[in-house]
């Protein structure tokens, strides 16, 4: 994009997620409160959001959010996409003006399935519907300068950009959507230009991540990825989690539980510890997965249209709470973001190093037909 | 409130209230300040919700109540000032503090007490990640944190000097082990008191837990009467179990590490 601006300071970073475990869908407001909160985590140079269940009407479709440079780049992209999928509905990402928002680029969303075999002609005939999309977006993201798929998931999406997160929540009008999982984040890039391809989340498919810390294994995870076809080009090292998750998770077949210890795995003084099936499975985690790891600094929130995951790093270097009230579940960087939406949790606690918190949706509830509730006044931010 | 209410207000008496909601943390500092620059001793600040900087740098004796949750780095390089809050705390509470008091009532988050050079931390529930790090003393300065729960990884990591004691008692969580693992890694002075056992596996590179000596069960005792009077908390059943004491092995005890 345009606006690179490069900025090396003091680390920060905030983070905050809102699931609710019944499906039940709330409006932007929570979630723009708890990260406003912890405005001071953040300079300005991005912020973003992603939510889940905001598009019932097109639930079955994979929501396409792109940001273009210009109309040639745009163009280039939805080119590509017509010879790629079916597009049964498109429009501008709805927008209002902010003016601490400056400069954005194009950005449109497009309602997909792949195109199938006798269909149109099929451009990679035999991949299943995820990995045809996964592929369409590396390619984009890789061959169209100056265009960028920054959302592919199914009934979610993703919404960043330069900026305080309350005002690219504003810009985007996120009061005017309804989730029942929204993570967010607020940015200072330390290593890392601040453009509006390198806020979070990052995503692929329906995973999204928020992140704060540093991936210093990121050169190892990201030609470890490139052997699956991953390929990254936003320029920022909380990048390569999004493909894992994909990589390992749904390609793989790892539980998220297991997934995370390849992330954080026991160090080996703790594994020398272990009785003797957790020794063998721990232990092949690190041998297959060693360029899966994540090394240095990190708290991260990870969400997919099942679920939202907390981790830290398994020294704990960036901070990380977790509260509970009734069926939703809150974690952010600082205990104060919770309370400000939350003010009376039934339970706050510090997730343990390294030791995932994992929040699936209840067995059985539907996303879909419950009406949206406005959310609750934000109680304690300024 | 007639013109001159606050200037007729016995300053020494009445405390100050602030109502915190929705107030910046430069402004809510700021206001603080100024009334401490005019004579204000005494302040409750009310739904105190992640403002950082409370009390920080404050170099007089005044006392401070909060309610809420405040933010990071609460009472840091304070040198003076007693702080209580009647709830949580975040991370880097009494950053560098140098004199003075900060008691929670609820928990703690990580950096409790990150370099810190004087005065006292009384924590009643579970306290996070590298408590007490790099803690130091020099003469009749001696940094005291008590933690009346369990503590995370790297509790007073390379401490100089001061004194971290360990209780469990009040922890939220019955299943943890009283502290994790890498503690007292480094330290070269000071000592860790732990109420009950410590496993040696959560202990640093060469350090093993102690018996304590009479000098020691002194201290704990004194120590211990100002926590259990501050928290209202039965000083007979803290001591009714004996303690263990973690002190560096050597002076230097990576003096050869990079030297084979």
């Amino acid at each position: 994009m345009k606006s690179w601006q490069y900025q090396k300071d003091i680390s920060g970073c905030g983070l905050s997620g809102i699931i609710n475990k019944n499906g039940e869908r709330v409006t932007g407001e929570g979630i723009i409160c708890s990260i406003a909160c912890q405005h001071d985590r953040g300079n300005g140079l991005g912020g973003g959001f992603a939510a889940y269940g905001i598009y019932p009407d097109f639930k079955d479709h994979y929501a396409l959010h792109i940001m273009a440079d210009n109309l040639d780049a745009l163009h280039a992209a939805e080119g590509f996409l017509n010879q790629t999928v079916s597009v049964v509905h498109q429009e501008k990402i709805p927008t209002r003006p902010n003016k601490y928002i400056t400069d954005p680029p194009i950005l449109r969303r497009y309602f997909v399935e792949p195109v199938k075999e006798g269909d149109r002609i099929c451009r990679w005939p035999g991949l299943s519907d995820d990995d045809y999309i996964v592929r369409v977006v590396m390619n984009v993201n890789r061959d169209i300068k100056g265009a960028y798929i920054f959302s592919s998931g199914k009934n979610m999406g993703a919404f960043k950009g330069v900026g305080f997160p309350e005002d690219i929540a504003d810009f985007y009008r996120l009061d005017e959507y309804a989730g029942y999982i929204w993570t967010a984040h607020n940015r200072f890039p330390t290593n890392t230009p601040g453009w509006w391809g390198g806020a979070h989340p990052f995503t692929i498919l329906d995973w999204s991540i928020v992140h704060n810390g540093e991936i210093s294994s990121y050169g190892i995870n990201k030609r470890y990825l490139e052997m699956f076809g991953y390929h990254c080009t936003l320029l920022t090292d909380t990048e390569v989690v999004a493909y894992l998750l994909d990589l390992i998770i749904r390609r793989h077949g790892l539980p998220v539980k297991l997934a995370c210890k390849v992330f954080a795995p026991p160090f080996w003084q703790e594994i020398d510890q272990m009785d003797k099936e957790s020794k063998r499975l721990f232990t092949a985690i690190r041998m297959v997965y060693g360029s899966g790891l994540l090394n240095g600094p990190f708290a991260i929130l990870f969400a997919y249209n099942g679920g939202l995951v907390g981790l830290n790093d398994r020294v704990k270097l960036r901070p990380l709470v977790a509260a509970v009230k009734g069926d939703t579940v809150y974690m952010a960087s600082e205990e104060s973001a919770i309370r400000a939406i939350c003010p009376d949790p039934e339970k706050v606690w510090a997730p343990k190093a390294g030791e995932p918190v994992i929040v699936t949706m209840n067995k059985g509830v539907s996303t879909t037909k419950k009406q949206p509730r406005i959310s609750p006044a934000c109680a304690g931010t300024w | 409130m007639p013109e001159h209410g606050n200037f007729m207000r016995d300053k020494a008496e009445n405390p100050m209230e602030i109502n915190a909601q929705g107030i910046y943390y430069k402004d809510l500092n700021d206001m603080i300040r100024k009334a401490v620059g005019n004579g204000e001793e005494n302040f409750i600040l009310r739904n105190v919700n992640g403002q950082r900087y409370i009390a920080d740098g404050i170099s007089k004796k005044i006392s401070m109540e909060v309610y809420g949750v405040p933010g990071q780095d609460l009472g840091a390089f304070m040198k003076g000032p007693r702080v209580v809050v009647h709830g949580n705390a975040q991370d880097g509470v009494g950053n560098t503090m140098d004199v003075g008091k900060i008691v929670v009532e609820g928990m703690a988050g990580d950096v409790v007490g990150y370099g810190m050079r004087g005065g006292r931390i009384h924590i009643k529930g579970d306290a996070g990640y590298r408590v007490g790090i790099h803690m130091k003393a020099y003469q009749d300065k001696i940094p005291v944190i008590v933690i009346g729960g369990k503590a995370g990884d790297f509790l007073g990591e390379y401490m100089a000097g001061g004194v971290i004691i360990l209780l469990g008692m009040f922890s939220q969580d019955a299943a943890k082990p009283i502290a994790g693992i890498f503690m007292g890694t480094g330290m070269h002075g000071g000592v860790i008191y732990v109420r009950g056992e410590v496993d040696p596996h959560q202990l640093g590179f060469g350090l093993i837990p102690k018996e304590l000596d009479s000098e020691d069960q002194k201290n704990l005792k004194m120590y211990l009467k100002e926590y259990c009077d501050d928290l209202d908390i039965d000083l007979r059943k803290v001591l009714s179990v004996p303690f263990k004491k973690v002190v560096p092995f050597s002076h230097r005890p990576y003096g050869n590490m990079y030297a084979y």
